[in-house]
C-alpha cells in the first residue's frame, strides 16, 4: 500500500501570534495534479512551506510519501512565487537548471574534467534532457536575465524536474505570464505530471488555465482549508461556507468559472481572460 | 636608494626587467599579484550577488582601521584586516524585513560608511596631518610593502580563496535563487554571512594597493567586464581574475616608469578595459541584426 503523496492532519502553524494554518485537514494522492486557490493572507504559501519543512509546525503533523517534512529521501522540488532575474545577469538558462541538480553540493566543477567523466556526461545529458522536454533548447544557452518571463518560467520548471522529483510544488507559476503562456505553461506542466508520474501542487490566482487538468482543488480562506473535486468546492454552497458570506459561483458557456461577492481581491476571476480562446 | 628617475628604455625586455631592480618593486609585484587574485574572484560574487554597494562600504571601513593602526604604531594591514571583518559581521548581523528587501540594508551600510570616512580622518588628523599617509590610504601606493606584509596578504588570500573553493558552487545556487537552494538544504543565511567576511578580507587586501576609495577598480570592474564577455561561470571567472592581474601588473609597471599614482593607472586600465568589452559586445550585437 503506497503512502498518500501529501498528508496533513489538524495542522496549524503561527507566525507571530496568528495562525496562518489552522486545523487543515488534506490529503493528496500521489500523481495527482492539485490547486491551492484562495486570496491573498489565506495560507497558500505557508501551505507550501510546511510541506517542504521551511516553516514548523505548532500543532498536529505533515507528512510527505509517509515521510516528515524536509525530509531528504523525498524528492520534492519547489519553486517559490515569481522570481524575476535581474536584465543584467549573465547567468547561462543551462547553468541555473544545473544548479537544481547538484547546487547544494560543496565544492565546484571543473569544467575540463566535468564532460570527462561518466558523472559528468550523465549530468550533462539529464539537463539536456529535461530543458528538451520543457521545450527551452532553443535558448537555454542564453543568459537567463535577458529571456522572456515565459522562457524564464520553462528553465524553472526545468531546474525543478532535473532530480527528478516526485513531488512538485509551484507558488503561482503562472502570474505575469501573458494568457497563451499561461496556457502553455499549464498544459507543460500537466504533461511532465504524466509522463514522471509527478504529484504537482500548484497555487493559482485564477483557476482557469489549469482547470481541465485538476483532480483536486484545495480552497483556503483565513488559515481554513477546504479540498475536493473542482465542481464540489468551487460551488456557491461551499464557497459561502468558508468566507461565511453570499458568494454566487457561475459558469460561463465555454466551462470558466467566475466567483462573484469574494470579500477580498477575487481569487478566481476571468475577466482578463476573456480572448484567451 | 634612486639616483634617477626611472627612463623607458626602446628595449621592452630590459624595461620589464628593469621593474624588478629593487626589492620594494619585487614586493609590490607579489603583492600586487595576490590581490589581484583574490579580488577577481571574490568580485565575480560580490557582482552576481549585486553586493558591490556593500564591498565598497567594506573597504571604506578599512580606512580608519588602518589610520587607527598608523596612530598606534602597529602594522596597516592588521588595521584593515580587523576593521574590514568586523565591519562585515556588523553588516551581516543587520536584520532585514525580508529575504528581497535591499532598501533597509542600503541606508544601514550608507549610515556605517560616513561614521567611518569620518573617523578615518579623525584618526589622521590626530597623527598630525601626514598628508601623504592619507592619500596612500585613501588612493592607494606600492611604496613601502614589507617582505612581512607580503607574507600576511599570502596567508590570508590562500585561506579565503580556499574557502571560496569549498563554498563556491552552493554560493552560486544561493546568490541566484535563494528560495529554492533554501529548499534543496542550502544554509542560505550562513553562506551569507561567510561570503560578507570573505568579501571583508578581499576589500582589505585590494585596499593596501588601491586605496579604501579605489578598490572598485579590483573588486568591480575585472568581474564586470569578465562578465559581459561570456556567460559560462568558470570561464567568466578565469577571465576576471585575469583582468585583475592584468590591470594590477600593468598599472604597477607604468606608475613604476611614470610620476603619476598607482591608484590611478590601475583604475584607468580597468575602465579601458570595461569600456573595451561593452563596446565590443554593442557591436556584436548590431552585426547580428
Amino acid at each position: 500500500m503506497n503512502a498518500p503523496a501529501i498528508e496533513l492532519g489538524n495542522v496549524y502553524v503561527r507566525i507571530g501570534d496568528r495562525n496562518t494554518l489552522c486545523d487543515v485537514d488534506l490529503t493528496v494522492e500521489a500523481g495527482e495534479f492539485v490547486a491551492v486557490l484562495g486570496p491573498n493572507g489565506a495560507g497558500k504559501t505557508t501551505l507550501l512551506k510546511a510541506i517542504l519543512g521551511l516553516l514548523p509546525i505548532a500543532e498536529g503533523r505533515i507528512s510527505a510519501f509517509g515521510r516528515p517534512p524536509g525530509d531528504n529521501e523525498t524528492r520534492v522540488a519547489y519553486l517559490p512565487q515569481r522570481r524575476s532575474f535581474e536584465a543584467g545577469l549573465r547567468i547561462r538558462g543551462i547553468d541555473l537548471v544545473r544548479l537544481g541538480l547538484d547546487g547544494h553540493r560543496w565544492g565546484f566543477p571543473l569544467p575540463f574534467f566535468d564532460r570527462r567523466t561518466a558523472g559528468g556526461r550523465a549530468s550533462w545529458k539529464r539537463i539536456c534532457d529535461v530543458i528538451e522536454q520543457v521545450g527551452a533548447t532553443a535558448y537555454a544557452e542564453r543568459p537567463i536575465g535577458e529571456m522572456s518571463g515565459g522562457e524564464q518560467q520553462r528553465l524553472l520548471i526545468a531546474q525543478a524536474l532535473v532530480h527528478r522529483p516526485s513531488l512538485l510544488l509551484l507558488d503561482e507559476p503562472l502570474d505575469s505570464l501573458d494568457l497563451p503562456n499561461q496556457a502553455a505553461v499549464a498544459a507543460l506542466i500537466d504533461d511532465v505530471r504524466r509522463e514522471n508520474n509527478i504529484t504537482v501542487l500548484l497555487v493559482a490566482h485564477d483557476v482557469n488555465p489549469i482547470l481541465p487538468y485538476l483532480d483536486r482543488v484545495i480552497y483556503m480562506a483565513g488559515g481554513h482549508a477546504v479540498s475536493g473535486s473542482p465542481e464540489d468546492v468551487i460551488s456557491s454552497e461551499t464557497l459561502s461556507r468558508l468566507y461565511d458570506t453570499p458568494i454566487e459561483v457561475l459558469r460561463a458557456a465555454d466551462g470558466r468559472l467566475v466567483v462573484v461577492g469574494h470579500p477580498e481581491p477575487p481569487a478566481v476571476h476571468s475577466d482578463r481572460h476573456g480572448h484567451a480562446h | 636608494m634612486l639616483t634617477d628617475e626611472p627612463r623607458l628604455s626602446w628595449d621592452l625586455l630590459a624595461d620589464v626587467r628593469h621593474l624588478f631592480d629593487f626589492p620594494f618593486m619585487v614586493n609590490a609585484m607579489r603583492a600586487g599579484t595576490i590581490v589581484a587574485v583574490l579580488a577577481g574572484l571574490i568580485g565575480w560574487f560580490m557582482v552576481t550577488r549585486r553586493q558591490s554597494f556593500a564591498g565598497h562600504t567594506l573597504a571604506i571601513i578599512g580606512f580608519p582601521g588602518a589610520a587607527g593602526a598608523t596612530l598606534l604604531g602597529v602594522g596597516v594591514h592588521y588595521g584593515y584586516f580587523t576593521f574590514c571583518v568586523a565591519g562585515a559581521i556588523v553588516i551581516a548581523l543587520v536584520p532585514r524585513a525580508a529575504e528581497s528587501s535591499f532598501g533597509e540594508e542600503s541606508a544601514v551600510i550608507g549610515t556605517v560608511q560616513t561614521v567611518a570616512l569620518g573617523s578615518g580622518f579623525l584618526f589622521v588628523t590626530l597623527y598630525h596631518g601626514n598628508l601623504n599617509g592619507l592619500n596612500a590610504l585613501l588612493f592607494g601606493s606600492y611604496l613601502g610593502i614589507a617582505a612581512s606584509q607580503v607574507v600576511v596578504l599570502l596567508v590570508v588570500a590562500a585561506l579565503a580563496v580556499g574557502f571560496i573553493a569549498i563554498i563556491g558552487r552552493p554560493l552560486l545556487f544561493a546568490s541566484l535563487d535563494p528560495g529554492v537552494a533554501r529548499s534543496s538544504g542550502v544554509p542560505v543565511t550562513l553562506l551569507s554571512v561567510a561570503f560578507l567576511v570573505v568579501l571583508g578580507l578581499a576589500a582589505a587586501e585590494a585596499s593596501q594597493i588601491t586605496g579604501a576609495l579605489l578598490v572598485f577598480a579590483l573588486l568591480v570592474l575585472p568581474a564586470a567586464t569578465a562578465q559581459l564577455v561570456t556567460t559560462r561561470p568558470a570561464a567568466s571567472i578565469a577571465l576576471s581574475i585575469g583582468f585583475a592581474l592584468a590591470v594590477t601588473w600593468l598599472g604597477l609597471g607604468i606608475a613604476y616608469y611614470t610620476p603619476f599614482p598607482i591608484g590611478f593607472w590601475v583604475t584607468t586600465l580597468a575602465f579601458v578595459g570595461y569600456v573595451f568589452a561593452s563596446s565590443g559586445r554593442l557591436v556584436a550585437r548590431a552585426v547580428r541584426r
